[in-house]
């Protein structure tokens, strides 16, 4: 699933079920489709909203329970409104080793958010993510559309300043 | 491996273990190994459920294959060689099991599932105390967002049976694995309290539940466990089971087998009793109708038993008030006051109202009272309010009035048709044969109702009639069915009469006319009338929605014309299936305690039946005349020929139409004896009140809906001075000079069977050996009757009666332009007097509430929540609004079971002319708004959709 910019506006308000009816009309043929409704879904709202996973439950047939097993089950899934920037923190194995359970402690400790949180203020949610396909800058985080490679812990605190400021972001900061 | 075939008759033989194994083709492993007595540890596996393969611990070796097999998953083949406890089977059940417990707080003390245990006994019996193991554990917060039950993840070992057994048997699906890996449990959606899921409290899941993850939170209240406490301590330290404990310890009676005082499904229930009081319930596993499964009023409803509201003395009105008295004064009341009235007057002034509560033996033993020793003609009972038009009906077209099918066999249908029976909500354990007939193999549901009922969530067709047109919705199908050639000839021609008759009266039903009339489009009513006549066996199952109208008798019939008109009668998931209300509803209707008829429906005109009882009975004749029905007797009371009446176990100040006719009736009465376990609306007005023993107190049987006689066991000893109905009456009986001899159930039961041919074979012998029997049964050796008709009609050749379509009784105009139809929910029971004293469903159900349509509630300004009044022709009741889409616009909906907003102030007193049954289900109403709900918008936790069904 390629990943979009994470702007809030990009997403539809959840009470807006307009994106979801044509979703359910897209699947509602075909038996067995729970996770390309939920990609859809989350496509569609940014999010698997609670209100909106009810809806999808009744007029699909499908129990609530049934989906919410499916997305908890998978990583791709949020359930949570996504803040203005998504943060990944890469996870894969040269990463790991490289020190990102660091990384990802110390941005939580920035945020003060835990790991699917987003902060109150709409600015980041927090996620971690399997190998993002470049080893070679570990660990990596990506903020919004900007990745950061070779990161230290002390180098966290400025990069997320940045995106309080006028510009936001830069290319991949080597040191 | 596989090799040889079978023999020709279904069967494969196997070894296990050495021995030779024969056993049905398409059994697993496990499935043999059980039906042999060999033990292999489970922990995933309910007999209830689909097998799941997930907990590895009924691993055997099978020769030639490659590494072990799960013996729950495994078919066993012909040939096969097994074995269930090599070396290399032993040590990988001990390694699941120690992974199990290396996440498990094995310190057993204290846990209120110990002793019952399935993880506990197979830890003692493999040795393991704690975990070779060591790793991080869970500490998760114990989950008590509910009355009922109560969730401890940090005891789950994901064996998935809540999950499945909600999902699987119940329907409903409230769990599911939530998060993976380590942080997986079967947790709610969006971690929500159960409340607010579509949670039925049936507690199957706690049922299932092989460990003390879901325990049932009020059997675990204080002054219920102290003693338990102590055995289940003992349990832990010696490994044992409670009931082993128990045994060990010489407690007798401490699990008492009987069947459930609540509906008409007469699921079997085990009471587990300690120092006189019920401490647990749990229902024995594929026993009886519900086969371990009950739902939240048979699970956690009994706490009635024990009410500190329980009538205790007997107690005479003296100067207008209440004075308590002891049972040799009430008796001399009461036998003085009733012979004084019969003197006077004549017997026919008195008149007596029996239970389908209590047992088949008390209502035998009243209709004797009233024939033999007060020597009145009028008996009856509230089966006049909810199935008299069945047994007239199918009387007529059949010639016996009853459930033609049993239970179990309703999951064989192909399709059903359920019209005026809300099955998930009344009887619910009938309705989990349904739903599994529709998930295990694509059973049609065609659901005939106005009301968006949970049975519609499994339906193949949803037909929304308006009320009260029944018999054109049915007469339509049937049109379909003949204009199309879809009816059974060879059945028609060789089983029934009077065909050309009915074909002649539908002619006139085209589809069309019947939607003009129902509501119903059309096409719809073409497509059900085509998918019930093309299954293979399709059944009809009703209730209340059909008989509770002025043509409730035409309503029945008519669905017996479709019945024959398919051939759907006499074989196994078919049949015309009307649903009893009542635990012993049938047993009550059996025993004659009704206006026309003796036990076994003898009918008091005739005078060979008339003769036999009398002889029987010691007295020189009987009345010869049918009597008056429940709703004749209160206008007989007005008028002043009923002078008195004893009142056995029924509240007709709550369960009959017009109660404000039926208060005057009573209060101009020169003597009312109400004989209850709890001071009812009805004992209020009464002269003499005395107390009697609830089911959990005495000996009997009930006769449940599909005709199956279950024995009623007591556990516990009646509160008080209160005493069983039977020696109650024999008392009286005695007092007035009558000699009753038999007195114990027992006896009593074998007097009533000797009189009663369809009866005459049953014995407590024979249910006590846990024999299942269906009446008719009419000698010693007879199997019962599962399926009536089979060969032919009780009557001979049924027969067609073709019914016209009539409009209700009372249709809606300017001033009262709703149509209110009344009826139960799930949580409570008839009349409330035993559910409304349950702390718990008073928590989740705590008071009445008027169900109406988005667009009516719109159009006159009400928000869920406020409080609205409801008025009738009648009266008018208050009560808060439920805004809900269950509902079509026009129809509000009104339960009957709440003594402050009784539902039954607004009901119309017209009878159908044939049963005499009132018109329950259709009156014209009004609703006005009183006040705004202090939440304002209405959206607060009363959301009007409540807690959605399942699959919505």
């Amino acid at each position: 699933m390629a990943e979009k910019c994470a702007c809030g506006q990009r997403f539809a308000p959840v009470d807006d079920l307009g994106p979801l009816e044509e979703i359910l009309r897209r699947y509602r043929d075909e038996k067995g489709a729970i996770i390309p409704m939920l990609q859809d879904a989350q496509e569609a709202y940014g999010y698997l909203d609670e209100g909106i996973m009810r809806e999808m439950a009744r007029r699909s047939g499908y129990q609530l329970s049934q989906l919410y097993g499916v997305a908890t089950f998978y990583t791709q899934f949020r359930l949570q409104p996504i803040g203005e920037y998504l943060i990944k923190v890469c996870h894969g194995t040269a990463c790991h080793v490289a020190g990102a359970p660091l990384i990802t402690d110390e941005v939580s400790n920035q945020l003060g958010i835990k790991e699917g949180q987003t902060t109150p203020d709409g600015k980041f949610t927090l996620e971690s993510v399997m190998c993002v396909g470049a080893c070679s800058l570990s660990p990596i985080m990506i903020v919004g559309e900007d990745t950061y490679g070779k990161l230290k812990p002390t180098s966290i605190r400025k990069i997320l300043k940045g995106y309080y400021g006028e510009a936001a972001g830069s290319e991949v900061e080597d040191e | 491996m596989s090799g040889k075939s079978d023999k020709g008759d279904g069967m494969i033989d196997l070894i296990i273990d050495d021995r030779e194994c024969r056993a049905p083709r398409g059994s697993t492993i496990l499935e043999v190994c059980r039906a042999h007595g060999i033990d292999v540890p489970t922990l995933c596996y309910d007999e209830r459920l689909a097998p799941y393969g997930g907990c590895r611990l009924c691993l055997v070796e099978v020769e030639g294959a490659r590494g072990l097999l799960p013996a729950c998953t495994t078919e066993a083949e012909e040939g096969m060689v097994v074995r269930t406890s090599t070396e290399q089977v032993e040590s990988a059940r001990r390694t699941s099991l120690e992974l199990l417990v290396s996440d498990h707080p094995m310190a057993c003390t204290g846990c209120s599932k110990s002793g019952n245990c399935e993880l506990q006994r197979l830890a003692k019996r493999y040795g393991i105390e704690e975990s070779r193991y060591k790793g991080e554990k869970h500490e998760y917060p114990v989950l008590r967002d509910n009355p009922f039950i109560l969730r401890d993840y940090n005891k789950c070992i994901l064996c998935a049976r809540c999950i499945r057994i909600c999902r699987e048997v119940q329907g409903v699906g409230v769990y599911d694995f939530v998060n993976r890996g380590f942080a997986a449990v079967p947790g709610t959606p969006y971690d929500r309290p159960m409340v607010e899921t579509p949670c039925e409290f049936c507690g199957q899941c706690i049922s299932t539940c092989p460990t003390g993850a879901l325990t049932a939170r009020p059997f675990e209240e204080r002054e219920r466990v102290w003693k338990r406490e102590m055995a289940r301590s003992a349990c832990a330290h010696f490994g044992v089971s409670l009931d082993e404990m128990m045994e060990a310890l010489g407690v007798e009676g401490w699990k008492v087998r009987t069947t459930c005082p609540y509906c008409g499904c007469g699921c079997q229930l085990d009471l587990s009793v300690l120092d006189n009081r019920v401490v647990e319930v749990s229902s024995p596993v594929m026993v009886g109708p519900g086969q371990g499964n009950l739902c939240i009023k048979g699970r956690f409803g009994q706490d009635f038993i024990a009410s500190s509201d329980r009538l205790t003395t007997p107690l005479i009105r003296r100067d207008g008030e209440f004075v308590e008295a002891s049972w040799e004064e009430a008796i001399e009341h009461v036998t003085t006051r009733l012979r004084e009235i019969r003197d006077r007057s004549g017997p026919d002034a008195l008149a007596v109202l029996a239970s389908a509560r209590i047992t088949n033996e008390e209502n035998y033993m009243l209709q004797k009272f009233a024939r033999a020793v007060l020597g009145t003609r009028n008996i009856d009972h509230c089966a006049r309010l909810c199935h008299a038009p069945s047994v007239a009906g199918l009387a007529q077209t059949f010639g016996s009035g009853a459930m033609t099918n049993s239970i179990d066999d309703l999951e064989e249908a192909d399709a059903v048709l359920i019209i005026g029976s809300n099955t998930t909500e009344t009887h619910p354990i009938i309705a989990l044969r349904l739903k599994k007939a529709v998930m295990e193999h694509d059973c049609k549901i065609i659901v005939a109702d106005a009301r968006r009922i949970r049975m519609c969530y499994f339906a193949d067709k949803w037909l929304r009639q308006r009320p009260g047109t029944d018999v054109a919705l049915i007469n339509g199908m049937m049109n379909v069915i003949i204009e199309e050639g879809l009816f059974d000839r060879e059945f028609i021609e060789s089983r029934t009469e009077g065909f050309e008759d009915l074909k002649k009266a539908v002619a006139e039903y085209t589809p069309e006319r019947a939607a003009e009339i129902t509501g119903v489009d059309a096409d719809l009513i073409r497509e059900a009338a085509r998918t019930f006549a093309t299954a293979e066996r399709a059944a009809i199952v009703y209730a209340m929605g059909i008989t509770q109208h002025t043509t409730g008798t035409d309503n029945v019939i008519a669905l017996a014309d479709l019945a024959m008109l398919t051939g759907n009668i006499g074989r196994e998931g078919t049949g015309v299936n009307p649903l009893r209300g009542q635990n012993n509803v049938q047993g009550a209707c059996d025993m004659g305690a009704l206006p026309n008829v003796f036990s076994g429906y003898q009918s008091v005109t005739d005078p060979e039946a008339s003769r036999k009882f009398a002889r029987a009975w010691g007295v020189e004749s009987l009345p010869q005349q049918v009597g008056l029905t429940v709703t004749e007797m209160m206008d007989a009371a007005l008028r002043g020929e009923v002078k008195g009446m004893y009142i056995v176990g029924e509240n007709p100040m709550m369960s009959d139409p017009d109660i404000r006719h039926v208060e005057e009736a009573l209060r101009s009465l020169d003597l009312l004896v109400v004989q209850d376990i709890f001071m009812t609306e009805t004992a209020r007005l009464a002269d003499v009140v005395l107390p009697a023993a609830s089911y959990a107190e005495k000996e009997g049987t009930f006769t449940n809906t599909d005709r199956r006689v279950q024995r009623v066991r007591k556990a516990v000893e009646p509160p008080g001075d209160a005493r069983s109905d039977l020696r109650i009456i024999a008392d009286i009986a005695e007092a007035l000079g009558y000699s009753m001899p038999a007195r114990e159930a027992e006896e009593v039961f074998r007097e009533m069977a000797s009189l009663t041919p369809s009866y005459a074979g049953i014995t407590y012998e024979r249910l006590d050996a846990g024999e299942t029997i269906h009446w008719p049964c009419p000698e010693e050796g007879h199997p019962g009757t599962p399926i009536l008709h089979k060969e032919k009609f009780t009557r001979g050749k049924g027969a067609f009666i073709p019914v016209e379509y009539k409009p209700p009784a009372e249709e809606p105009d300017d001033r009262y332009p709703l149509v209110m139809t009344t009826g139960r929910v799930l949580e409570q029971y008839h009349t409330g007097t035993m559910t409304r004293r349950v702390p718990g469903i008073n928590e989740i159900d705590p008071a009445n509430r008027v169900w109406i349509s988005r667009e009516d509630a719109e159009a006159m300004g009400i928000s869920d929540g406020d409080l609205v009044r409801v008025s009738t022709r009648r009266g008018d009741i208050e009560a808060e609004a439920r805004v809900t889409r269950k509902m079509p616009g026009g129809l509000i909906f009104i339960p009957f079971h709440y003594s402050e907003s009784p539902a039954n102030r607004l009901t119309v007193g017209r009878i159908d002319p044939v049963s005499k049954i009132p018109e329950f289900k259709v009156a014209a109403a009004a609703v006005s708004l009183v006040r705004k709900s202090a939440g304002g918008n209405g959206s607060g936790n009363g959301s009007g959709e409540g807690r959605p069904g399942g699959g919505e």
